[in-house]
């Protein structure tokens, strides 16, 4: 979209943000953001690294534009600077397929619960909200995050670092529906549909399972809210499902259908696509023949500097101040360690408020920089599993689980 | 066994009620109608253009295509066989090889 800033904001930014509060803001030429209409440069190894920068998306702030149907939309990395909770406005965005409903009435949207039940249900919003209602912080992150900074590079959504987000979930535990329907004894796995549809019929729909056990463990959720308020329709709503500490492609949008299953699912969504190699790290060479691979499953350790972008030039005997984000992936983390020597000798930063153990947490620390000329920043998270970053950026056809060590390259004059 | 789990039920929502749970209360889930943007970004001229044209941007846009990094011939025919036989799109057979080309015009590793 090489929109102007004008076209974007009178045209298509009024229509539509019309229905958002944000209409008065974004019509008033004091507020608008000074990126708009702009593009963005991601540091991709060889690019294309441009992308166009959107106010075009329903109930979506400023975002990255990665694709715009079915639509793909990265957040800004600044953004994750500003605080541990990623606004709803500004969360990503990932679709499969094209055919998204785009009207959702809440009285007669129902939630359908059948196959290996004693009594197959069918639930209207109002009566899952009247379940019992939980509540806690986690981090959503696509599976290929990162993607477009492996080498060598390989196909697919060409993410930098904003293809995540974290976010306070209000909802109800998968469990005490599964339980209201009564799930058989020889049931082993709960597969989970959203409204979305693929453009070709025959195409296989987008649907994720989770074994029984795991369903079970009254932490995997049904969402009604975000950040204490209902989902953007493009983040899922009016339900999605959180599966705390795994990659987002469980976190099924517009869930609307769950099947509990007496056979191993092996529709195409489990059994081929979206899965890693059975190694650690999920790595494996170029090329390599004969990889035993498993369906992605828990997410690992990652940090990031956020105040500090890659070029910046920072003075040389001031002490300056350096933070950012960390989480832990299924777990908490432990600690964030940040070395100001390319990785030579580590530091223990200072951690923010815990949040929760599958939130962002912050982590700050300051230093001083000494001698003039281009100064290599890194930040490595542990978990409360003891598992750290590694050293080594892991490779795979797909581009999963990318949580090598980030290094940020600074000049100090 | 269903009935056995009621009473937890009932229970478990007293407490949640007398704890007073803020966002219950205030939530109320409103009806939402959007519009999703279409993209202005067109394809570039080259060998091929209408058979990509005419079978591959009725499920993506073309920013699909234009953000990926340049790729060898071999990636690309994956692509479009994957495209073909996994995803279902109706590409007849005369077109896989125009596909090709044109990605590896815009796209393709020399």
């Amino acid at each position: 979209m090489r929109s102007s800033p004008s076209r974007s904001l009178t045209r298509r930014g009024l229509i539509h943000r019309g229905v958002a509060a944000g209409l008065a803001a974004y019509a008033l030429p004091a507020n608008v953001p000074a990126w708009a209409g702009s593009t963005v440069n991601l540091p991709l190894p060889g690019g294309p690294d441009e992308r166009d920068i959107t106010t075009d998306f329903p109930q979506k702030g400023t975002m990255i534009l990665q694709r715009t149907r079915p639509p793909l939309l990265e957040t800004p990395f600044e953004v994750f600077d500003q605080g541990v909770f990623t606004p709803n406005d500004r969360f990503y965005i990932r679709w499969h397929w094209a055919v998204i409903p785009t009207s959702v009435d809440v009285d007669k949207f129902r939630l359908n619960v059948y196959g290996s039940v004693n009594q197959p249900l069918s639930l209207s919003l109002t009566e899952i909200m009247a379940l019992p209602q939980i509540e806690y912080a986690a981090v959503n992150q696509c599976s290929g995050n990162s993607r477009g900074l492996f080498q060598p590079r390989v196909a697919g959504g060409q993410w930098d670092n904003g293809a995540m987000g974290n976010a306070r979930w209000t909802g109800v535990r998968l469990k005490d529906v599964l339980d209201r329907a009564g799930v058989k004894a020889n049931s082993v796995q709960v597969r989970f549909n959203g409204m979305d549809e693929p453009v070709v019929p025959d195409a296989p729909d987008f649907m994720k399972s989770l074994s029984i056990d795991h369903a079970r463990d009254s932490e995997v959720m049904l969402a009604y809210a975000m950040n204490g308020d209902q989902l953007p329709l493009l983040n899922g709503f009016p339900l999605r499902l959180i599966v705390p500490g795994w990659y987002a492609t469980y976190w099924v949008k517009m869930l609307n259908d769950i099947e509990v299953l007496d056979s191993p699912d092996t529709n195409y969504w489990m059994e081929t696509a979206y899965t890693i190699p059975d190694t650690p790290h999920a790595d494996m060479k170029p090329g390599q023949a004969n990889v035993p691979m498993v369906p992605i499953n828990k997410m690992v350790p990652r940090s990031f500097i956020t105040d500090l972008k890659a070029g910046t030039t920072i003075k040389a005997g001031a002490s300056i101040v350096v933070r950012g984000i960390a989480f832990g992936g299924n777990t908490g983390v432990k600690q964030v360690d940040f070395s100001a020597d390319g990785g030579k000798t580590w530091s223990l930063a200072h951690l923010g408020k815990d949040e929760g153990k599958y939130s962002f947490r912050q982590w700050q620390t300051n230093f001083v920089p000494a001698a003039k000329g281009a100064l290599t920043l890194m930040v490595r998270c542990t978990n409360a599993n003891g598992e750290a970053q590694p050293a080594e950026p892991n490779w795979n056809p797909a581009g999963f689980m990318r949580n090598v060590i980030e290094s940020t390259v600074v000049t100090v004059a | 066994m269903n009935s056995r789990k009621i009473p937890v039920l009932v229970a478990l929502l007293a407490l949640s009620v007398a704890a007073g749970h803020p966002v219950a209360q205030a939530l109320t889930l409103k009806w939402v109608d959007v519009t999703l943007p279409d993209s202005d970004r067109d394809l570039p001229d080259g060998p091929g253009f209408a058979a990509v044209q005419g079978n591959c941007i009725s499920c993506h846009t073309p920013g699909m295509i234009l953000t990926q990094p340049a790729m060898p011939k071999a990636a690309w025919e994956a692509e479009v066989t994957k495209m073909r036989d996994v995803y279902k799109a109706p590409v007849s057979e005369k077109d896989v090889p125009d596909i090709v080309t044109y990605l590896m015009a815009v796209k393709g590793t020399r």
